[in-house]
């Protein structure tokens, strides 16, 4: 016993050493599993409030641009209304009372990494603006990432630039489906894969979100095509994406809340369960 | 003497954490790379103060980073791991009197300053972007991280040891 304890005091900066290595490595292993990162995030009440204070700050710096960005996003919303207007003239509807399968919430992001292999945004809003997990989060220009931690007043996401990041997309002239991964390469490029050989792949085509899953709406923008190269198997294309969206540059962000979402999942559990 | 010793840890470790996640997280220079500013915290720790406290401190340092950065316990690993292996290369880069002097990290000589710090800052970087990457094939990806990052880092805590450093002489 006495030897034993010896032993242990003898080791102990050794011993010290192992078990805090080990937690650090088990949070490591957990953080580049999907859904796992429960306890170490920035969704928390110090860091959450130490971000806010600095986005406060930082976030006037770009009062000009982000102002351009909403008034690009206004300009392209006022044409589509236009555009509807001019199909049916004599129904004056008042949008709010028209019945959405989607609900919108708007977040500001207070920090954003993209120079990691595995990166994720905090946004200030969390369950009190009815954030939940697995949300889809878009920007103006297009396609972020999703909802992947909450606490009551902060949220993280887990963007399209994470290798454990996979989103059904589609092509949106042919409607053949693949799945928007990222290689840890470049911050700008995604790649699209599993695309099959028969679909008609054309450089400059766009991308948008495929509406297989309950997370995002079908058509949500990602990029264009930039170039592609058939697969070692011959039956599949791997498309390299430009994105629309700057992901090393966002500020203001939506967060998408399919409100059938809970019915929808119920009845496809119904099918595996009848299984 | 020691509740000022206490003080001053307490200052350094607030201050280096937050001038990491506020200001040196977000540099990203030429796309990826980012300067470690915050194991200076490591460095400067009383040389013949108490190991097992600096591993478990540099643990909660790293863990502060991480959970600023979500990015799990990566930077808790390579800060225990430095922490463990400090004494070895202290042996190494001063020579095996260092345990008897009560040197400061300002009287130590330039040569013996500069083997020490790159020492531990390639140490800390290469477990680093290790855990970070996590993944063999990228290897060439994990050692020009640390290459450049490294070289960021070392001449920002080379100089920030400069200018902080208290003229003794």
């Amino acid at each position: 016993m006495q030897q034993i304890l010896f032993f242990l005091i003898r080791n102990k900066n050794f011993l010290l050493f192992l078990v805090l290595f080990i937690i650090s490595f088990v949070l490591t292993l957990q953080s580049h599993s999907f859904h796992k990162n429960k306890f170490i995030n920035s969704a928390n009440l110090v860091s959450g409030g130490i971000y806010t204070i600095k986005s406060n700050v930082s976030g006037y710096f770009n009062l000009k641009k982000e102002n351009q960005i909403l008034i690009d996003e206004n300009i392209r919303f006022r044409k589509h209304v236009e555009s509807l207007q001019g199909l049916d003239t004599n129904s004056n509807i008042d949008s709010t009372t028209l019945s959405s399968k989607y609900q919108f919430v708007s977040a500001s992001v207070i920090n954003n990494s993209y120079h990691k292999s595995n990166n994720r945004l905090t946004l200030n809003k969390g369950t009190k603006d009815q954030v939940k997990i697995d949300l889809g989060v878009i920007s103006s220009k297009g396609l972020v990432g999703i909802i992947e931690n909450v606490s009551s007043n902060y949220a993280t996401v887990l963007t399209i630039l994470n290798t454990n990041s996979q989103i059904n997309t589609k092509l949106k002239n042919s409607n053949h489906f693949g799945t928007l991964v990222w290689d840890t390469k470049n911050p700008n490029v995604v790649q699209l894969i599993d695309i099959p050989r028969l679909a008609p792949v054309v450089v400059g085509d766009t991308v948008t979100t495929g509406g297989m899953s309950t997370i995002f709406p079908k058509g949500i923008l990602i990029g264009v095509i930039k170039d592609y190269f058939i697969n070692q198997d011959k039956n599949s294309y791997t498309l390299n994406i430009n994105l629309f969206n700057d992901m090393t540059n966002l500020e203001h962000v939506y967060i998408i809340d399919n409100l059938d979402s809970e019915e929808i999942k119920l009845l496809e559990n119904a099918i595996e369960d009848a299984k | 003497m020691q509740s000022n010793l206490f003080f001053i840890l307490t200052f350094r470790f607030i201050i280096l954490v937050l001038i990491q996640v506020i200001l040196l997280n977000h540099i990203n220079f030429l796309g990826y790379i980012n300067p470690y500013l915050y194991i200076l915290f490591i460095l400067l720790y009383p040389l013949n103060g108490n190991n097992s406290l600096l591993i478990f401190l540099s643990f909660l340092l790293g863990l502060s980073i991480d959970i600023f950065g979500d990015s799990g316990g990566i930077h808790a690993a390579a800060c225990v791991f430095i922490a463990y292996i400090r004494p070895v290369i202290l042996k190494f880069s001063l020579g095996v009197s260092y345990e008897y002097n009560v040197l400061k990290i300002n009287n130590i000589d330039v040569r013996q300053r500069i083997i020490y710090i790159s020492l531990m800052v390639i140490f800390h970087h290469i477990v680093l972007f290790l855990l970070e990457i996590f993944n063999i094939d990228h290897i060439l990806l994990v050692l020009k991280s640390t290459l450049f990052s490294g070289i960021f880092s070392f001449i920002l805590i080379l100089s920030t040891i400069s200018i902080f450093s208290k003229k003794s002489k």
